[in-house]
């Protein structure tokens, strides 16, 4: 059921500058759609059962050849093994690179809102809002090393500088993250460290999980490279 | 005026598949000699003093909005803080995107059968182990790969390139902070970067900066 739309377990939105974690199962998808177009999702990823097990951003690089994400990569773990594949994307990019902003990145470039005047819509930053989630699991900041933006892309030139490029993400856009293993998911809606909006103006998204097949011998994130068909083995042996 | 070795407070000579862990104090300057060429020399920075701020790979290149470290690039943590700052390079740029090598990570890039070669996170972990700080895999988090050439295209795809390095490049950096480097001289034999020939580079500390 590749849409997902029939198998619908849960539906849930989530403003922009919000926080979120949860534990995906493996045999679910987690389908993320920006709903007005230019969301940032922040997303992070750990071995629920052995949190010293996390999302690496080099190893995820490398396996793959690539410095973007999207539909039939793998995000790989430190242990050669994958969390969640990208099993569909009307994206097309998704930024690995940037990492995330934090209080005083976010204060001297939008300025100050505070909850006392602004209730809900006070300023909050990615780096707190990860923070805060992984606290609640009993992680640290030693266990924050790499993050997803899902929806931004940033282009790498050839003198290796950096270029946001705005408009990436249309309304409607979705991405969906099958799990290969049980993962910590912790999301962000904050925006992107290089987003040239000036403004304070985090978007939202839907998030919908519902559940999924196995990957099969021939799903196109396993066969893509010889490197995935032995990170979906690693994986398997894991659940042994 | 470059600096002296004979002056040096630290001169080491570490051997590919090793790894070395010392305390670099703010203000002092630290040396990396790719002593034969392309060597990829793997480090970890941790602020001495609290081991839970480290080298942040994304914050760095974010902050100069570039991919390559090279002399001026102010290495920051995961504080967004400098924690030294590069002040010469004779190689030109370094990468800090490639990672370090793990037997695991080497089961998916080259072969299952690979696991039993020596990577650099044994080589990391084993230095963990052995020191007082109370380091575990937790704060194993970017690193650099100095003397690496990792370009990233406009189209963005990640290839591992010949080295731009060769023998007798350095670079050198001033601490900003009390830190610790953590180093694995890299013993990857599975990657043409270094000419399948992992060898040893020198470290020296000298006091104060220029």
């Amino acid at each position: 059921m590749s849409d997902g739309q029939s198998s619908v377990l849960w539906e849930e939105s989530l403003r922009g500058g919000s926080a979120w974690s949860h534990v995906l199962k493996r045999g679910t998808a987690l389908r993320i759609t920006d709903i007005d177009g230019g969301a940032n999702v922040g997303a992070l990823f750990l071995n629920f059962e052995i949190p010293a097990e996390r999302y690496n951003l080099p190893d995820t690089l490398k396996a793959q050849h690539t410095a973007h994400l999207t539909k039939g990569f793998a995000l790989y773990s430190d242990m050669g093994r994958i969390l969640c594949s990208i099993t569909e994307d009307t994206c097309g990019w998704h930024d690995p690179l940037c990492g995330h902003a934090n209080a005083e990145s976010v204060a001297a470039k939008y300025g100050e809102a505070r909850y006392q005047q602004h209730r809900n819509d006070f300023y909050r930053n990615s780096r707190d809002n990860f923070l805060i989630e992984l606290e609640k699991f009993g992680l640290t900041i030693r266990d924050l090393p790499f993050n997803v933006n899902f929806f931004s892309k940033v282009v790498v030139e050839e003198d290796g500088s950096l270029e946001y490029i705005s408009g990436n993400s249309r309304p409607g856009s979705y991405v969906e993250l099958r799990a290969e293993m049980n993962v910590l998911v912790v999301l962000d809606t904050c925006q992107h460290p290089l987003d040239s909006d000036p403004g304070y103006h985090p978007k939202p998204v839907l998030l919908s999980i519902h559940r999924v097949a196995p990957p099969d011998a021939d799903d196109p994130c396993r066969i893509s490279r010889a490197e995935n068909a032995r990170g979906f083995i690693n994986t398997e042996r894991y659940f042994l | 005026m470059m600096f002296d070795p004979s002056h040096a407070i630290c001169d080491f000579t570490l051997e590919a598949g090793e790894p070395w862990i010392h305390r670099i104090e703010a203000g002092q300057t630290f040396r990396i000699v790719d002593l034969c060429g392309n060597q990829a020399v793997d480090t970890f920075f941790y602020n001495a003093d609290d081991t839970a701020e480290r080298y942040s790979a994304t914050d760095t290149i974010v902050g100069q909005r570039n991919i390559y470290l090279s002399a001026g690039t102010p290495l920051l943590s995961n504080l967004s803080r400098p924690m030294l700052t590069i002040t010469a390079d004779t190689c030109g740029r370094h990468d800090t995107l490639g990672g370090a090598c793990s037997t695991e990570s080497n089961t998916v890039r080259y072969a299952l059968e690979k696991r039993y070669m020596h990577a650099c996170r044994q080589s990391f972990l084993r230095a963990m182990i052995h020191s007082p700080y109370g380091l575990t895999k937790r704060d194993i988090g970017s690193n650099i790969n100095f003397f690496m050439n990792v370009p990233v295209t406009p189209e963005g795809k990640l290839t591992f390139a010949d080295g731009i390095s060769e023998a007798g490049k350095y670079v050198e950096m001033r601490a900003d902070m009390n830190v610790l480097a953590l180093i694995s001289n890299c013993p990857q034999l599975n990657n043409p970067c270094n000419a399948y020939n992992p060898t040893p580079v020198r470290l020296l500390v000298w006091q104060g900066g220029k």
